[in-house]
């Protein structure tokens, strides 16, 4: 029997086996201020030291202000949980991307774009949608604090073997349909649960076609329908991709790495414990209408009218809370908030999706768009090509690099009962700011609704 | 980390499904640098209108209820890693969740707070929302060693499933860490003959 690429890369990190858990190793740890703080305490309250700080990289991203960010933060809690991250990896000689650095950004952008993410690594940060780094083949996945600590300690971590789904993606996109798309609809299929136990490795002409943004954006959110991680075997897009960066491999070790990289797939008779399979061409532009990413539907369809008996006190719950009746469309529903950014989608291809659509348009005069760049390198990039021109000049604001709107920690919420069409992850209660109300789309949807002031079927608008 | 055995208590019921971490702590509470005092917050935005005033229809404001075991629908803990979350439960006084299936970063983040994850059927689970919501005094024990959760009401008792490993863990009050740092040979061992070193 052959092995799937998790099976391959799992295998190459186990120390030991204890039971039914595994004492497995970790190559790359990415920490930032709010999951952090707590473990470096505990590693100081037990008298332990850091296993090997260059095997960690440290960023200021969850709770940055998107302005100014050369004054001081102005919010006192904030600032201390960025100075004691500050100050925390300076005592143990951790690399730290912090405000103002060229490398600042969300700890998911900045990994990938800078190298320091690459195949058959095994990478971990307090975050769950460290998925994102699977997009290059690697196993990576969120931890909590507890487990920080354990990796800080060890660089191990003890856990179990997980069970393996393959989701093959054939055929192709249709026009307008994008990576975002193709995952929304994905968890759709399977509820926000249905994937819980799971490393899901991402297969099939659809997805290969995907640019590494588009293959991030993927991977990123496979934590929303439960997965422990997603990935998506390295090939020549992931090896052009990586070539230079600063992180990467360079001259003859390169080739050495490119070497091994090719040979982690999954055999063509490795087992799953689950497989799927989706058209790429069954799948339209999407939106979330509930409050989680599994209530999703095609832009143009309508929500569901009804839901099993025992789903149907949540279901209920949640139309509430959207303000949104069983079996409506959403369709010409008007939206004030547009937020394009987070680790979903705040990478340089979808600002330039943004700019594409909305070069020489103006967003509808009630809308307030913002629109937050991944990270500095994403943002210098993005000056370079002059998106910021045409973003400003369509009257969409753009902000400096940062988790933002996508979890509101910073300044940057939305307020009780306005709808937000949003590129992050998350459609939670709350997420965007206490009542907010989000709607999960790509960043193309999401500019069109900008421009428009509502929600429409985006086929009809495309050149 | 505090020892678990035996737990005797009534339970709070919570029958919403996929209850994500953004709801049991709200990342606007994520900023405290320690792991005290998230209780507080628990559930905030269910618990507290915007003005602070408890919203008198939600289960931890109505008196009827209480206990240290929280009765959550399926897919609990599902979202972000923030172990806050579990933080945040056992600051307010659980010591077991019981649901049909929790995420499994949660999962792991219980386990190492010392708050037990206790998974039971679809059926099980229901069928105790509807005895607690019958009779919000119903007694249920949890006893770790013998890995049962009893209904003495029912007459009954039902075994749950745990790690061998985690359950020893519990009952002493041990973590990973403790295990990890013993294996630095291992490690060691392992790092000179991995296939690629990064």
């Amino acid at each position: 029997m052959g092995k799937s690429l998790v099976d391959k890369i799992w295998d190459a990190h186990v120390v030991k086996v204890v039971g039914d858990l595994q004492v497995f190793y970790i190559d790359r740890h990415l920490i930032h201020e709010v999951t952090s703080p707590q473990a470096f305490d505990e590693l100081a309250a037990r008298g332990l030291t850091l296993y090997n700080p260059d095997q960690i990289v440290a960023t200021a991203d969850h709770n940055v202000p998107t302005r100014n960010q050369h004054l001081p933060i102005q919010d006192p809690l904030s600032r201390s949980q960025v100075d004691k991250l500050t100050e925390n990896c300076a005592k143990h000689g951790v690399e730290l991307f912090g405000l103002g650095h060229e490398y600042q950004g969300i700890v998911h952008v900045i990994g990938p774009e800078l190298g320091i993410t690459q195949p058959g690594m095994t990478i971990v940060c307090g975050d769950s949608h460290t998925s994102t780094h699977g997009a290059f083949g690697a196993i990576a996945f969120g931890i909590g604090t507890s487990q920080v600590t354990q990796v800080m300690a060890s660089q191990c971590l003890l856990i179990s073997r997980p069970k393996r789904m393959r989701i093959t993606v054939n055929g192709e996109l249709r026009p307008g349909v994008t990576a975002k798309d193709l995952i929304l609809h994905v968890i759709a299929k399977l509820g926000t649960g249905g994937a819980t136990g799971y490393f899901v490795e991402y297969a099939g002409s659809a997805i290969r076609a995907l640019s590494m943004e588009g293959r991030m954006t993927v991977c990123n959110m496979s934590i929303e329908m439960g997965a422990r991680g997603g990935l998506i075997a390295p090939d020549a897009t992931t090896f052009a991709y990586l070539k230079g960066r600063p992180y990467a491999p360079q001259g003859e070790r390169w080739e050495q790495a490119v070497a091994y990289w090719q040979t982690l797939y999954s055999d063509a008779n490795a087992s799953f414990d689950a497989e799927l399979q989706f058209d790429a061409g069954g799948i339209f532009p999407m939106i979330t209408y509930g409050t989680n990413p599994g209530m999703g539907m095609a832009l143009n369809g309508s929500i569901p009218l009804q839901v099993l008996e025992s789903e149907s006190v949540s279901f209920d719950k949640s139309l509430q809370y959207m303000g949104f009746a069983p079996g409506e469309s959403l369709l010409g529903k008007q939206i004030n908030y547009v937020f394009i950014g987070s680790c979903t989608n705040s990478r340089i291809e979808d600002l330039r999706a943004v700019a594409a659509y909305v070069k020489g348009k103006h967003k509808a005069p009630h809308v307030e768009a913002i629109i937050v760049p991944g990270s500095k390198q994403v943002e210098k990039q993005a000056i370079a090509e002059g998106l910021d021109q045409v973003l400003t000049a369509a009257g969409f604001e753009l902000r400096e690099p940062g988790c933002s709107a996508c979890l509101a920690m910073n300044d940057d919420k939305i307020p009780a009962g306005a709808y937000c069409v949003s590129t992050s992850n998350r459609n939670f209660e709350g997420r965007q700011g206490p009542g907010a109300r989000t709607l999960l789309a790509s960043p193309l949807v999401a500019a069109i609704t900008a421009v428009e002031g509502r929600i429409v079927d985006i086929t009809k608008y495309l050149n | 980390m505090e020892k678990f055995q035996t737990l005797r208590s009534t339970a709070v019921p919570l029958p919403i499904e996929n209850i994500d971490t953004d709801q049991i702590i709200p990342a606007r509470f994520l900023k405290a640098t320690t792991r005290e005092g998230f209780g507080a917050n628990l559930f905030s935005d269910w618990r507290y209108t915007s003005d602070g005033q408890p919203r008198l229809s939600f289960v931890l404001n109505d008196a009827r209820y209480g206990g240290q075991i929280l009765l959550g629908g399926k897919n609990f803990g599902c979202g972000s890693s923030r172990e806050h979350a579990a933080w945040a439960l056992y600051d307010a006084g659980f010591k077991v969740v019981i649901s049909s299936y929790f995420a499994d970063i949660f999962k792991g983040n219980a386990l190492n707070t010392g708050l037990l994850p206790l998974q039971v059927s679809d059926e099980v689970l229901q069928r105790l929302f509807r005895q607690i919501e019958l009779d919000p005094q119903t007694q249920l024990i949890v006893d770790l060693p013998t890995q049962t959760l009893t209904v003495p009401v029912w007459e009954e008792s039902i075994g749950f499933a745990l790690d061998p490993y985690k359950k020893e863990c519990l009952i002493n009050g041990y973590d990973d860490i403790d295990f990890l740092i013993n294996q630095k040979a291992a490690i060691a061992a392992y790092e000179k003959q991995r296939p690629w070193a990064y």
